[in-house]
């Protein structure tokens, strides 16, 4: 009885059914607090006084690269979780995680970029967590890419997940050498974060938005899982009755 | 030793790289040809190239490691070699650590020896040469290690080659940094000794750790 709900995770109808519950709660909520949140920051905040409004970005950036990295363990810890315990929705939800890490990353590099601009003067410098950040999106992409590479879908996420634990060992080894390396080659630095104090009428809205952007990852998540479990399963009496509608 | 399969899959790769001597020449004339791109891309001034060789000869090691690895597993997994060792119930922990260990003596090794003929086309100084060797030889086991971990998770594709390099590449980036980083503050005469203890660090816990997954994407590999 009390393994009940680990039973029920080999389900896919009950796992559909449950997440599309879930999904009309959160969706709803995560939308709403993105919008406040972003309205918050980007149009009640105070201007900062070196650089004016640009660094309302911080609203949008800010929160994409904090979950663009959790999102990595999330699909290693997914990916352990199937290749311990062959559970067919963590299998899922590892594959779904990679597009949608690699999509955040690239956002979070984007946002970046375009701050850089108006504020460095420039769109790319080789800092330390720009380094980092570029071989994370690598490494969701190469998760990605294995996934399409096999035909035999089974196979392609027992190879991911195995990738993605591999990358989880080595993304804090990563990580120290980019830092390392950077001090090696510091160059003209532009030291922005020195002391990072942070005003609490800045500090609500940020807060929120990361908040917020979590909710929206756990709902893309979803979303995808949903997906997934449909396409697998499209022959299934469940999954057309999903589809077509009860007949 | 040799009767475990470690040694036993040791000695065979090294026994039919010796029967096909090619197969080892190969990474060597790769990198001799990568190096003789390098000053007609950046023009012949020894200024310029002797500040860049200790970068350019370690990406150029990073990139003969890749294309080496690429063949590992190719020809046990076509004629069933790779499932009579799985079926065998030996331990495919040794047997891959077997695989890494033969792959860097027949391509990491080499490299790190004859690494000083291709520094001095790059004109990297003199006190530059031993720290090049030594960061070769270690970090050219991670390379090795990454390399069949790469090659048997894309064994199974028939087309893994550019695959493998957005596998590998990102996982090799501390490799290059430590291992350009070491040579680098040896041609401006800072200490190393750390740094090369790092490395041999994470060469050790490479080849510790690895195995497990090269054993595991093996059979995932040959779908058992």
């Amino acid at each position: 009885m009390a393994w009940a709900w680990f039973h029920r995770l080999g389900s896919s109808p009950w796992i559909y059914r449950f997440s599309g519950s879930l999904l009309g709660y959160l969706l709803p909520l995560a939308m709403t607090l993105v919008v406040v949140g972003s309205i918050w920051g980007l149009a009640f905040s105070p201007p900062d006084f070196r650089q004016g409004n640009s660094y309302r970005i911080i609203y949008i950036h800010v929160p994409v690269s904090v979950v663009s990295l959790a999102g990595y363990y999330v699909m290693a810890i997914a990916g352990a979780v199937s290749l311990i315990w062959r559970l067919k929705v963590a299998d899922m939800m590892m594959r779904v995680a990679a597009p949608i890490g690699a999509a955040l990353t690239f956002l979070a590099l984007l946002t970046g970029a375009v701050w850089g601009k108006p504020t460095w003067g420039t769109y790319w410098v080789w800092d330390a967590r720009i380094t980092s950040m570029v071989v994370l999106l690598f490494l969701y992409l190469g998760v990605y890419a294995l996934y399409e590479a096999y035909d035999n879908k089974a196979l392609a996420s027992k190879a991911c997940a195995i990738l993605s634990l591999v990358g989880t060992v080595n993304i804090p080894i990563i990580y120290k050498s980019v830092d390392w390396w950077y001090s090696l080659h510091q160059p003209a630095s532009i030291k922005f974060t020195g002391g990072s104090t942070i005003d609490p009428s800045m500090l609500y809205p940020l807060l929120l938005m990361i908040f917020s952007v979590y909710l929206l990852y756990a709902c893309l998540l979803l979303m995808g899982l949903r997906l997934t479990l449909l396409e697998t399963e499209a022959k299934t009496a469940w999954a057309r009755k999903e589809v077509m509608g009860a007949q | 030793m040799s009767h475990s399969v470690l040694g036993k899959v040791v000695m065979r790769q090294l026994l039919l790289a010796y029967r096909r001597p090619a197969a080892v020449l190969n990474p060597l004339f790769f990198y001799g040809v990568v190096v003789l791109l390098m000053p007609l891309g950046l023009g012949p001034k020894q200024a310029v190239l002797s500040e860049f060789a200790p970068g350019l000869l370690w990406i150029t090691a990073l990139l003969a490691a890749l294309l080496s690895a690429e063949i590992v597993f190719r020809s046990d997994y076509d004629d069933g070699g790779l499932e009579q060792l799985v079926v065998s119930g030996d331990s495919m922990y040794l047997a891959s650590l077997g695989y890494v260990i033969a792959h860097w003596c027949l391509t990491g090794l080499p490299l790190a020896l004859v690494s000083p003929v291709f520094a001095q086309l790059l004109s990297l100084p003199a006190q530059g040469l031993p720290a090049l060797v030594i960061s070769l030889t270690l970090g050219t086991l991670i390379l090795s290690a990454f390399g069949c971990l790469g090659t048997s998770l894309t064994v199974a594709l028939r087309r893994g080659g550019m695959l493998l390099s957005l596998l590998l590449l990102p996982l090799e980036v501390p490799v290059l940094i430590l291992g350009s980083g070491i040579v680098t503050r040896a041609v401006n005469g800072m200490p190393i000794e750390a740094l090369i203890s790092i490395l041999a660090g994470l060469a050790l816990l490479a080849i510790a750790l690895t195995p497990l997954a090269i054993g595991a994407s093996i059979k995932i590999s040959l779908e058992v």
